[in-house]
């Protein structure tokens, strides 16, 4: 019974090509050197602002889970039903994301607002003795 | 491709797996799907304080250090480095894991131990980079680091910092275990016995996954 699955699997699974394998990888340690580069830059000319640069960074960062997902785990190749039994529920993730950033927004804005004490915390700088920072006392 | 199904398949009237998938590999893929909303709550937990916090410190200025270079303010080089170390243990993962649908005992031994040897460089450093956080006196509760814009930064950063990436280390060290006992049982010759390398497979969904983890925490901690 079990034998069953697992020789029809082996057949299904036969073409486990390696040239994809290094395809994926060089897709993956580029995008990882596109955001070095660009951090970089931004730390030497403040020139994608930061709200820019985070929005690339999540699109390159779902792009390289992709190439994981797809080829490394190879999900790619699996039946369309398999494939779907992943990919609906993680969907879930989109809502989550959105409900607990917007979430912890609206509760800063309210402080912000009613708080006097938690406004002003931030605003006051600390003044750091000539040594430097993070050494424990 | 999605694999070719014939035509008018019955996959429900029992006598085949209705995904083609091996019983123990389909449940691997839903105790990752389970913990990739592990990861999800801790890591969305993260942004949500960090977006209900007005300053937040530069993880630029944090994490600048890299072995041996002492005070030399390198941001990113290292973490570049523990990124690179694990999408090369993933890749000699899947070779092995190409090694095994080709029934190659000795290619799996080798890529086996090519990619146990990256999980504990990866761990390596992290233990230096945890050390080293530690000795300018950042921990669970201790934040030295001021925000960017230089007021007082909260303790959030370092206790997220420390628990996020402390987890996933502990995948890693686990997935090396798991690894091991691959490596082990292939060297007995257990799977040629069997006459396949599922276990092999399986073992390289759960590492895949500690790489794909690592980009969201890579992306998160660093980047943003």
């Amino acid at each position: 019974m079990s034998n069953q699955a697992t020789t029809g699997h082996d057949t299904a699974h036969g073409s486990f090509d390696t040239k994809p394998i290094w395809r994926t990888f060089w897709i993956l340690l580029a995008i990882t050197l596109v955001e070095i580069t660009l951090a970089t830059i931004h730390m030497k000319t403040d020139f994608p602002s930061k709200y820019v640069l985070n929005g690339i960074y999540l699109i390159l960062t779902c792009a390289k889970a992709f190439y994981i997902i797809a080829e490394f785990m190879h999900l790619r190749h699996e039946i369309k039903n398999m494939i779907m039994t992943i990919a609906v529920p993680a969907c879930l993730f989109i809502w989550f994301i959105i409900a607990f950033l917007w979430d912890g927004a609206s509760y800063n804005a309210l402080r912000n607002r009613y708080d006097r004490h938690y406004a002003d915390q931030n605003k006051e700088k600390v003044v750091q003795p000539a040594e430097k920072p993070g050494k424990p006392e | 491709m999605a694999q070719a199904v014939p035509a008018g398949q019955k996959w429900w009237s029992g006598g085949k797996s209705p995904f083609n998938v091996e019983y123990g590999k389909l449940m691997m893929w839903y105790f990752l799907m389970s913990d990739s909303f592990t990861f999800g709550a801790f890591l969305i937990s993260y942004g949500s304080i960090r977006f209900a916090t007005n300053g937040w410190p530069n993880p630029n200025e944090v994490f600048r250090a890299f072995p041996f270079f002492g005070e030399t303010n390198l941001p990113l080089v290292f973490v570049s480095l523990m990124t690179f170390i694990l999408i090369m243990s993933s890749v000699t993962m899947v070779l092995a894991v190409a090694a095994g649908h080709s029934g190659d005992q000795k290619k799996v031994t080798f890529y086996m131990i090519l990619t146990i040897l990256g999980g504990l460089a990866f761990l390596g450093c992290q233990a230096w980079e945890w050390t080293h956080l530690h000795g300018e006196g950042a921990w669970w509760g201790r934040n030295p680091f001021l925000n960017a814009d230089g007021s007082r930064a909260t303790t959030n950063f370092t206790n997220f910092f420390f628990t996020i990436t402390g987890f996933h280390g502990f995948h890693v060290f686990s997935g090396v275990v798991i690894n091991v006992i691959m490596l082990i049982k292939n060297l007995r010759g257990d799977f040629a016995r069997k006459g396949h390398y599922l276990m092999i497979e399986k073992a390289g969904l759960y590492w895949h996954f500690v790489d794909l983890v690592w980009v969201f925490v890579f992306t998160c901690f660093y980047l943003l």
